[in-house]
């Protein structure tokens, strides 16, 4: 391979990575203060479905963001008030949540636009380069010739890792998960912790689908998504639980879709079929490597019961 | 100079929703400096007072008043901002971050930075080592002994400014050594000028650490006395509401045939260690024999042996005739053997099943529970209330869990399942470990009268007390051999003592 198609596959690997990026950095926060949120798939195609839709009508690509993180936040806190405050099983709220994700973005993507199933295209955010550090060889226009949400997560997963590790907030979530009741007994509210942690999660899962259509492609597929929701869930548990693994595990998870499409560019003898799997097979041959559950949190899943009550 | 008072609780009283009223106009005062024990049995309303105290529950009546001004305390927050600290019977303590971690957190605003983590454990650990407690702030909790996490939590409670720490149950978890410090520790703190409320059921602590304590039965407060005036015997009268022999009466039965015989039991662990050392031993009709020894050396493997629990590695085990050796656990069910476990949470109990399961858990196959084959739900809650009533189990209904059961009701219907098969053989582990006084003595009193009966009893415990006041005979375990043995009359406590230690006495050679 010559430098020029490994800068490309580089800049592809980025590229694949943001969505699942946006999705594992929240998640992350929301397993630390001990809830699953297996929702992913169905906020991000929520997400992807309300982005679209907005830059559709509106032609607006900002407001589209707003709309995707106003109406996937909607959806956390339905999540939230059925896990936390109902205590209904995570897992399967979470299941149910992708199934809605499924129907309601598909329902609507035909109701509204598609007789035809193949949608209008829309504006995309357009690459942005950022002066001389995309003259920087080899990695300059990889990383620094992208779009802004591409950039966005340069900024969110050291943010990510500081708040987790360097403030009193990061504190208290890391103790939420692990022993909910230590928490609450020095006056902190685990759930309001656990609601906020479970917004945002929420929130990240709809910017990370949101950059499918108006970013990525430029139009909306039913089922868009393709999995990436779970490969985030599995991303998290590959980088045990902290920002900046699971930020590595996205970029290797990016790489093998970047390497699929690749592969399909150049006409290998392999069936473009089998190439398609290979992100999922990376994704279970990393949930195998990292089967160890030591480093999850003690709390995960479990609904917080108050003492007494 | 007569010491302020730091609290004031006056006719507090807390009913819970299912009806039970767990205080009933109780008042107290703690002084500044003083370390006060509350002492009760399980249930008798301590805890639900000191919640009240710490901002858990709330009152129905009654009033808190702090340095002379009345309060008002609704959450733990509030508490600590009064200047009290609970340190809880489970630790509040999150074992994968770092001491200072968890001493620090909630402590200061969600949105601040802890950029410095090594200046915070510097003064933590100057803060603990100016009220005489020795601490690495930078070790994760996961990483301490009981003790040190208990020393944590104590910190913890002081680093926020609390000068009034209430301690539940502390010594529960603790090893004598561990606990000894945690006294030197409390007394230090006092004469600092710090309160302590100390909860406790054991009498021997009040006697050892107390200034002042508070008697609490049934949810009233009984008295409050100087430590001066009372004795351990009047404390268990207080607590109790009657008089309480420490020594059970028992008559001489004579033993009868052999129902337990055990001989050459070896047993030889993972990595090839010796658990079990050619032990012999022969339990008699009508005999209590005792087995004692620190824990650890063999009695539990002892005990899973003559339940069937475990494989021998070589040996043999009989029941009456029969030759059981290598058998399962079925068939030693089936020959008579009756068996408290040592942990009834793991072993004795099905915690989240209702007390009648629970009751049931070796007789499902009976004909009498079941109904063409499936179970008969009647018969196993008409069976399960029998024996509520026989042994005497508090609970509001037989289809509550047993896990909310307190400890000593829990331990009463594993007796009572186990007794109420008419077993041949009991193996009785650690039967009172936890309990309090009343449930102890009731337990002792089951556990003669299936003696008289004429059942065979192994008691295996590491209560020297226990073992003396009921054993017939009395074993001694040391490194999975039995070291010596003694008739409970002839017993001496030092010779005991020193074969417990490993070592031989002169005159108990003949043996």
């Amino acid at each position: 391979m010559d430098i020029l198609s490994i800068q490309i596959l580089l800049q592809a690997t980025l590229r694949m990575a943001t969505p699942l990026i946006y999705a594992g950095i929240g998640e992350t926060f929301s397993e630390k203060a001990g809830i699953i949120n297996i929702g992913l798939e169905g906020y991000m195609l929520i997400g992807a479905f309300t982005a679209y839709a907005t830059v559709y009508y509106t032609n607006n690509l900002l407001l589209a963001v707003v709309y995707a993180i106003l109406v996937t936040a909607l959806f956390g806190v339905i999540f939230a008030y059925l896990t936390i405050t109902i205590k209904a099983n995570q897992v399967i709220i979470g299941t149910a949540l992708n199934l809605v994700g499924v129907g309601i973005s598909g329902y609507l993507f035909r109701i509204l636009f598609a007789q035809t199933r193949k949608a209008q295209p829309v504006r995309t955010f357009q690459q942005l380069p950022i002066p001389a550090l995309k003259d920087i060889p080899l990695l300059g226009p990889s990383l620094f010739d992208q779009n802004i949400l591409v950039y966005g997560t340069y900024l969110l997963v050291p943010l990510a890792a500081i708040i987790l590790y360097k403030t009193s907030l990061g504190l208290v979530l890391r103790g939420t998960g692990e022993h909910p009741h230590a928490v609450e007994s020095l006056g902190i509210r685990v759930v309001h912790i656990r609601y906020g942690a479970v917004i945002f999660a929420s929130i990240l899962a709809g910017i990370g689908g949101a950059y499918l259509p108006i970013a990525h492609a430029n139009q909306f597929v039913e089922n868009m998504t393709a999995g990436r929701g779970f490969i985030a869930l599995a991303m998290v548990a590959f980088g045990r639980w902290n920002p900046v693994y699971v930020w590595l595990a996205g970029l290797l998870f990016g790489s093998t879709f970047a390497l699929q499409l690749r592969l399909q560019a150049a006409q290998t003898i392999i069936p473009y079929q089998f190439l398609q799997i290979l992100p999922y097979v990376v994704t279970f041959i990393a949930l195998i490597i990292s089967h160890g559950r030591s480093l999850q949190p003690r709390a995960l899943g479990i609904p917080f019961e108050k003492e007494g009550n | 100079m007569e010491a302020s008072t730091r609290l004031q609780l006056i006719g507090i009283s807390k009913t819970f929703p299912g009806g039970v009223q767990a205080n009933k106009d109780i008042s107290l005062t703690v002084k500044r400096g003083e370390i006060h024990c509350l002492l009760g049995e399980n249930g008798a309303g301590k805890s639900t007072l000191m919640s009240i105290l710490y901002g858990e529950y709330h009152a129905d009546s009654g009033e808190i008043w702090l340095d002379g001004q009345k309060a008002t305390i609704n959450t733990p927050k509030g508490a600590i901002s009064h200047g009290i600290g609970m340190v809880h019977q489970h630790f509040m303590l999150v074992p994968t971050l770092s001491v200072a971690e968890n001493i620090i957190m909630g402590m200061r605003p969600l949105a601040s930075f802890l950029w410095y983590m090594k200046d915070i454990e510097k003064d933590i650990a100057e803060f603990a080592a100016k009220r005489g407690m020795k601490i690495n702030p930078s070790a994760l909790v996961s990483t301490l002994s009981v003790g040190e996490q208990q020393r944590v939590e104590i910190i913890k409670a002081l680093y926020r400014g609390v000068d009034l720490l209430i301690l539940d149950e502390p010594t529960a978890v603790l090893t004598p050594q561990e606990t000894r410090d945690l006294f030197e520790t409390l007394r230090n703190l006092a004469k600092q000028g710090f309160s302590i409320i100390l909860i406790t059921h054991k009498m021997n602590e009040v006697m050892e650490v107390a200034d002042r304590v508070s008697v609490l039965r049934d949810g009233r407060m009984i008295d409050t006395l100087p430590i001066s005036e009372v004795t351990p015997s009047s404390l268990a009268r207080m607590m109790v509401g009657r008089e309480v022999s420490f020594n059970q009466e028992k008559n001489d039965t004579p033993c009868g045939e052999p129902i337990l015989k055990v001989e050459d039991l070896t047993l030889i662990g993972e990595k090839g260690r010796p658990l079990l050392k050619n032990i012999s031993l022969k339990v008699c009709s009508g005999e209590i024999v005792g087995v004692a020894g620190v824990d650890g050396n063999g009695q539990s493997q002892l005990a899973f042996c003559v339940t069937g629990l475990m494989k021998p590695t070589s040996g043999r085990i009989w029941i009456e005739k029969n030759d059981l050796t290598g058998k399962s656990p079925l068939e030693f069910l089936k020959a008579g053997v009756g068996h408290i476990p040592e942990d009834r949470h793991a072993m004795g109990l099905v915690l989240e099943d209702p007390v009648a399961y629970n009751f049931l858990l070796q007789r499902y196959r009976d004909n009498y529970f079941k109904w063409f084959g499936f179970l008969n739900i009647k018969t196993i809650f008409e069976h399960a209330r029998r024996l509520v009533k026989v042994f005497d189990v508090r609970t509001s209904s037989v289809k509550t869990p047993a896990a909310n059961l307190s400890g000593g009701n829990q331990q009463k219907i594993i007796v009572g399942r186990e007794i109420d098969r008419n077993p041949r053989l009991l193996v009785a582990v650690q039967p009172t470990r936890g309990l309090d006084i009343g449930a102890t003595e009731y337990i002792h009193k089951q556990l003669i009268q299936q003696r008289e009966r004429g059942a065979a009893i192994l008691l295996i415990s590491t209560e020297l007390e226990e073992i003396m006041a009921l054993s017939d005979r009395i074993l001694v375990m040391f490194e999975g051999r039995i070291i010596g043995e003694t008739d409970s009359d002839r017993a001496n406590i030092d010779k005991i003592g020193l074969w417990m230690a490993g070592m031989q006495p002169e005159e108990a050679k003949q043996t």
